[in-house]
């Protein structure tokens, strides 16, 4: 186990390891992406109220899902990079940002989408979509603070603070409907009791999910791996894997 | 662990905790403003401003929807099944605007007491399900209050 964690902060051996998940997890990936969005889009039934419209759902609830976990991944290499200086959290830190502001920005797009036949309105600021938007702002606060210092490793430990701060607007998104009110509804998903949405249709939203965290991992990676080798463009072990020397 | 890591371990926690706190506590201080709505008991009760524009939330009641034969003018009662407050609204309304539905209207108290709207939203609730299930949940629930009606 701890081999394996120390292993993973070693720039050729990770490279190498995250080819190889990348390698797995890309096509199983995928695959999952298309059956759900098959099952969800065509398979599962209209509902009862919205018609067809709630299909967005497929796409907007796994982009705000992993939007947020994205964040707590991204917080936690903040937090390691802080007190253990492991070059390879920086690189996680700076691989994860990019990644959670497009899910974030996804998920904004297609509420506002779904929003304007629903609410009747594109837009409102209610503590759900505020609290969203202070997410996506602070995932382009962290890549632009990177690309703000030219010694990398003082923009690491500006980017780990600020996403340190940022951790507490995840719980004020999960809990805004139920602290506030709002013209977001509460949760749909349960984790304790029945679920408020029909199993018909909870399924495929539950893969999509998964989907979207796969999703998450292999960009994730690829950025890391597109990172390490820029990084160590003189080392040995590149100049050798791209067949250099 | 390492002291100097030990130490930095703590200022990383201080960190999440003394800005979580600060920003809970403002976020608790400025709950009001944060509430996108007040409820209709809480326009009952006097404690929504009525000089300027506010938004009140809650469901339509049933049957008391009143369409204008002339224009576009409807007339509605909002509740929170503690407090009511009457709506007018001249315009189109959401698709999702039905009896017994979340709204979110946005207006001004007239000196009756009526929210004149400028704004009307749906809002939409948690409830996901095929409309066979809407059915038969329908179905099953006027089974169930049948007996009790004569």
């Amino acid at each position: 186990m701890w081999s394996f964690i120390h292993k993973l902060g070693s720039p050729p051996w990770f490279f190498r390891f995250g080819g190889s998940l990348v390698r797995w997890l890309l096509p199983l990936t995928l695959i999952l992406l298309l059956v759900g969005a098959f099952w969800g889009l065509l398979v599962a039934p209209p509902d009862f109220r919205q018609g067809n419209s709630y299909r967005i759902i497929y796409i907007h609830v796994p982009a705000a899902v992993v939007a947020l976990a994205g964040y707590y991944v991204m917080a936690l290499a903040g937090a390691i990079s802080l007190i253990w200086r492991i070059k390879m959290a920086d690189i996680a830190m700076k691989a994860a940002a990019p990644v959670g502001a497009v899910l974030t920005g996804i998920a904004l797009v297609t509420g506002a989408i779904w929003g304007k036949p629903t609410w009747g309105t594109w837009w409102v600021w209610d503590a759900r979509i505020t609290s969203m938007l202070i997410l996506f702002f602070l995932y382009l606060g962290v890549v632009a603070l990177f690309e703000a210092y030219e010694n990398k490793a003082a923009a690491a430990k500006a980017c780990a603070v600020l996403s340190l701060v940022g951790t507490v607007n995840i719980p004020i998104i999960y809990k805004s409907v139920d602290w506030w009110y709002s013209l977001h509804q509460p949760a749909s998903i349960k984790f304790t009791g029945e679920s408020a949405i029909d199993a018909s249709m909870l399924y495929p939203l539950l893969l999509m999910i998964v989907a979207f965290y796969g999703l998450f991992a292999v960009t994730v990676v690829m950025n890391m791996r597109a990172e390490l080798i820029w990084h160590h463009r003189q080392s040995a072990w590149v100049r050798q894997w791209a067949g250099l020397d | 662990m390492h002291p100097r890591r030990k130490q930095r371990l703590v200022w990383v926690s201080l960190i999440v905790v003394l800005s979580s706190a600060a920003i809970g506590l403002t976020a608790f201080a400025l709950r009001d403003n944060i509430n996108l709505f007040y409820p209709p008991a809480d326009v009952v009760a006097g404690k929504a401003p009525s000089d300027r524009n506010i938004r009140l939330g809650g469901m339509v009641v049933e049957g008391s929807i009143e369409r204008s034969d002339t224009n576009l003018t409807t007339q509605f009662v909002v509740t929170d099944y503690e407090g009511s407050v009457a709506v007018r609204y001249t315009g189109i309304l959401p698709d999702l605007f039905a009896e017994g539905q979340g709204v979110v209207a946005e207006g001004r108290l007239d000196g009756e007491g009526v929210l004149v709207a400028t704004q009307v939203l749906a809002k939409h609730d948690e409830n996901y399900m095929p409309p066979e299930v809407a059915a038969a949940l329908e179905g099953k629930s006027k089974a169930s209050v049948a007996p009790v009606s004569p």
